[in-house]
């Protein structure tokens, strides 16, 4: 079991969502007793079995790179956060259900590790606004989940989750909403468990069996050439 | 007047929705309100002064309202403000929940205690004052917030010269900080590794029906004692090398953010803009250690400025220099002049400070306790301003505020202001110059 592949996924949000504590759910299938806060990143492996149930069944080691920080820091802290934005197959985009600004954040959050993608010669398409085309050709799986679940009055909850609804369908991506301190949310079985194995057979998939150079729709000159496997030119 | 009062609270308003709050979303308007309503009174304290000197509405009324502000000013500081703070403090720990109030009640006792206990030490008053007047409360105020504004003081001094002076800034290349960043990124490399490693081991621990708890409570750890897994030793010599993995990639990590930091501050520095600064930085650092200087010597000779710098400038100006002009209206205007100047920067000032400290401490549980025990300092701040403020004007105007604060001795919260502006420099220097020689040492032993 030792050279099982590599796969690795960012976990953004802004700082007291809860992204540590999702980490921890989603690799130990434990609560986080003690939250604290995250300086720099901080890694956790899950061991997730690509298509579970068929006969292509294969394990792969997912890293989920929990990078802390908020998303109006200064351009130093930005800079030094970019170097873990390297080589990276998935982005799992959390934010706080309570906190509708921590939603809106998201939108940067995307754009800050999606532009750091682009090889150096690259052109940045926009001055930091939303675009939906430039997300639409994004090629990097995304996930939203929505933490603090139970802290949402039942009167409240559908208005909370329409508008949730509309954040996923913005970056084209699935949505989860859960309560990190209760592991029954992500049981397996559940929906939102089928979810998730969804979105990191997804990942592995682009990662893994796209490489070679199958051309997919839509794609453009600005994003490196050959599909699946990313490199950046500085650290080779 | 009193659109004034409004105008004010109108601009606390936007600055706490613009630029504290940002990143946050406001759940308690009250907080929002406290602020801003602090914000208005005391901005109307320095525009009183102003009218003061102006002469506009008529001294009765200026009076008036003078006494009126400072009595609401004091019912926000001292009742209002520190019960807010100790309501949102509590509200934070999940336990008291249900008795909010009655624990915000005590913390408030407990709070008006020290802050009575405060004078005790301080010749701040004269014996015949009862025990609820304004001038008991003001002359505390005064206290908390000349401590205050000498200590910022004081750090500002040596502060500003050593940020905008280019002279102090380290050098640092490109390669510098590429090369801290792959160590970041190999320690963080080794931290995944090793994770598998203990991710696999549970896994097929797991698999195998040995349930692999970590021992929980006091039975838990005996038992752990005696009946070891035999994995489970290597799995927590893991995990240790992880956690001081973990603790070197976040000191790699503020290293490299400090690195990147200095990098701008360097480019910055090369543009006009930065030039500029740097020369204002050596005018600063002359006027800083002339501003040390005189508070040494005023407190080793005992010394209280009895005659404010406008009055002094128009006697050089007259006696000196030969100048004849007409002494009365130019004090005023001048006054006004350098009175505003004075006010518009310590506000500008300590606006900014706050912010930045905001953003540097707080998070979104803390958000409200930390905007609230800002509007006190912000508060206590600007009353002990006017305090201070009453010896750089003119003796015709300063009446006004001797008649408005009561009796309070003057001369003492000068001196003390000396004292801790003296004592705040130079432990700011000494600090800064460790800070200093530090930091290269550790790039040197990369």
């Amino acid at each position: 079991m030792a050279a099982l592949d590599r796969v690795k996924v960012l976990v953004l949000g802004d700082s007291g969502v809860g992204k540590s504590s999702l980490v921890h759910l989603l690799c130990h299938n434990q609560v986080l007793g003690n939250p604290s806060w995250t300086v720099g990143c901080s890694v956790d492996v899950r061991i997730h079995d690509y298509r579970e149930g068929t006969p292509e069944e294969k394990t792969y080691y997912i890293e989920l790179w929990d990078v802390g920080g908020s998303v109006g820091s200064a351009t130093s802290v930005k800079s030094t956060r970019a170097v873990f934005y390297n080589l990276l197959n998935g982005i799992i985009l959390v934010h706080d259900l309570t906190n509708k600004k921590s939603s809106q954040n998201l939108y940067r959050w995307t754009l800050e590790a999606l532009n750091r993608d682009v090889a150096p010669t690259g052109v940045l398409v926009t001055n930091g606004d939303y675009d939906r085309e430039q997300f639409a050709d994004n090629q990097i799986p995304l996930l939203v989940i929505g933490t603090k679940l139970d802290q949402i009055p039942e009167t409240k909850r559908n208005e909370v989750l329409t508008r949730t609804a509309f954040l996923a369908e913005d970056f084209n991506a699935e949505e989860i909403n859960l309560d990190c301190t209760n592991p029954r949310y992500l049981a397996a079985g559940s929906s939102n468990a089928v979810k998730l194995s969804r979105f990191f057979d997804k990942v592995i998939e682009k990662r893994y069996f796209l490489r070679d150079g199958n051309q997919i729709p839509g794609f453009s000159e600005r994003k490196r050439f050959g599909g699946g496997t990313l490199k950046s030119l500085h650290y080779d | 007047m009193e659109l004034f009062c409004v105008l004010f609270f109108g601009f606390g308003w936007l600055f706490f929705m613009r630029k504290l709050f940002k990143d946050y979303e406001v759940r308690q308007y009250v907080v929002q309100v406290i602020f801003s309503v602090t914000f208005a009174f005391s901005c109307t304290m320095f525009e009183l002064i102003i009218f003061e000197i102006l002469g506009v509405l008529n001294s009765s009324s200026r009076y008036f309202h003078w006494k009126l502000n400072l009595c609401v000013i004091l019912l926000i500081l001292v009742f209002m403000v520190p019960f807010y703070i100790g309501y949102f403090v509590v509200s934070n720990i999940r336990l008291l929940h249900r008795q909010k109030l009655l624990f915000a009640c005590v913390l408030w006792l407990t709070f008006m205690y020290f802050f009575w206990k405060l004078g005790d030490p301080f010749p701040i008053l004269s014996p015949k004052h009862g025990i609820l007047s304004i001038e008991q409360l003001i002359s505390r105020v005064g206290v908390i917030g000349v401590t205050l504004m000498a200590l910022l003081s004081g750090f500002g001094a040596v502060n500003c010269p050593y940020t905008y002076m280019s002279y102090f800034l380290r050098n640092v290349t490109d390669a510098d900080i590429l090369a801290l960043e792959r160590r970041l990124l190999q320690t963080m490399d080794m931290i995944v590794s090793k994770k598998k490693r203990i991710a696999v081991a549970h896994r097929t621990m797991f698999q195998r029906g040995e349930v692999h708890n970590k021992p929980t409570g006091f039975w838990g750890m005996i038992k752990s004692v005696t009946t070891s897994v035999p994995g489970s030793e290597n799995l927590s010599l893991i995990q240790q090398e992880v956690d001081a993995l973990e603790e070197l990639s976040r000191q790699l990590f503020l290293e490299t953010a400090d690195l990147h930091a200095t990098k701008e501050r360097i480019e910055y520095s090369k543009t006009f803009q930065g030039k500029y600064f740097n020369f204002m930085g050596y005018f600063f650092s002359i006027y800083c250690v002339w501003k040390i200087f005189m508070a040494t010597i005023n407190i080793v000779f005992d010394r209280v400025g009895k005659t404010d710098p406008v009055t002094r400038g128009i006697e050089i100006t007259v006696n000196y220099l030969g100048i004849q002009f007409d002494v009365k209206f130019w004090s005023q205007h001048i006054s006004f002049i350098l009175v505003g100047i004075i006010i518009v920067t310590s506000i500008r000032g300590l606006l900014i400070t706050l912010t930045k400290f905001f953003y540097a401490i707080s998070s979104s549980k803390s958000s409200n306790v930390i905007v609230l025990l800002l509007a006190q300092i912000m508060g206590m701040y600007f009353v002990s301003s006017v305090l201070l403020i009453r010896m750089s004007m003119p003796p015709e105007y300063r009446t006004i505020i001797t008649e408005v604060l009561g009796e309070l001795q003057f001369n003492f919260y000068h001196r003390w202001f000396d004292v801790i502006f003296l004592v705040s420099a130079l432990s700011s220097i000494l600090f800064l110059y460790l800070a200093h020689k530090q930091a290269p040492e550790k790039h040197m032993a990369l």
